[in-house]
């Protein structure tokens, strides 16, 4: 299976997007490599992006903080606080950006083992549906929600996806 | 129209099969209304129905032979409409894809260290 088709991204409701992916390892490791600093270093960011600086102090009101350097040598700030943890099973936290004053979103992580594969179900929530639409304005990020199954069918005719 | 409004409109033209077909097949290359009409054994009218609604978001726009009206494809409006997906994907596909590699060596690390336990607890 190929990282392509193993990776889903969907949009939901007005403020949600969720993405889904299958990983050939058992849930405790899936959970470490998200929640751990050395781990997370060196994985966190597509080939060519470092992930500088993670801070992570894993409790529920415990704060996070990753800077992320790009391959231009721009940095990214995104920072947070831990609303709820239960390991291995699922956390969630605040995010924001530093430079990029979106409002808060909420990030939901969550890991279900079968076989020792691991599917992770990562769900953003952004604040409203303003915040979504300037973020789309931006042409950065995330967008409109049950459009979205449609856009996919589309992408999937062979002549518009190349 | 704002942002949102005009993704709407691109998102609901691209809501029908019919036309995500019309599409596929202008991405080809400048076609006429009977051209189009063909493959899908619509008639004419049927087929500059759909055209309408694709103009209206401004998936496509009219060929330069005004006699004939071809329709070409005009990929800005998709652009426009996917490119927050596109990097929202490319950076969790390039993560996960690091993170294979990184669950793999996590894996054997822990099965080195299991094996060891095992060994040292049957002496």
């Amino acid at each position: 299976m190929t990282t392509e088709e193993n990776l889903r991204v969907m949009l939901r409701g007005d403020c949600e997007i969720v993405h889904t992916r299958v990983f050939d390892a058992p849930r405790h490791l899936v959970f470490d490599a998200l929640t751990k600093p050395d781990v997370l270093r060196s994985w966190y960011g597509p080939q060519g992006w470092t992930l500088v600086d993670c801070e992570i102090d894993l409790r529920a009101g415990g704060k996070w903080r990753f800077v992320t350097r790009q391959p231009s040598g721009r940095e990214i700030v995104q920072f947070g606080v831990f609303i709820e943890i239960v390991a291995p099973v699922r956390f969630t936290r605040t995010e924001r950006w530093l430079d990029w004053d979106c409002g808060e979103v909420v990030v939901t992580t969550e890991l279900r083992e079968h076989e020792g594969r691991t599917t992770l179900t990562s769900t953003t929530r952004y604040p409203s549906t303003q915040v979504r639409d300037e973020l789309i304005a931006a042409g950065a990020n995330r967008g409109t929600g049950e459009h979205y199954d449609k856009l996919a069918a589309l992408l999937k005719a062979p002549h518009l996806s190349q | 129209m704002t942002e949102s409004e005009r993704l709407d409109v691109t998102f609901a033209a691209l809501a029908d099969p019919t036309r995500r077909a019309i599409l596929a097949r202008l991405a080809n290359g400048q076609a006429s209304v009977t051209e189009l009409a063909l493959p899908f054994q619509m008639t004419r009218a049927a087929v500059s129905k759909h055209l309408k609604v694709l103009e209206k978001a401004g998936l496509i726009g009219s060929g330069r032979d005004a006699q004939r009206r071809p329709r070409v494809l005009d990929p800005k409006p998709l652009a426009r409409a996917t490119k927050w997906l596109d990097q929202y994907r490319a950076f969790w596909q390039g993560s996960y894809q690091r993170l294979d590699a990184v669950l793999v060596e996590m894996k054997a690390a822990e099965a080195a260290k299991t094996a060891h336990g095992r060994k040292r607890n049957k002496r």
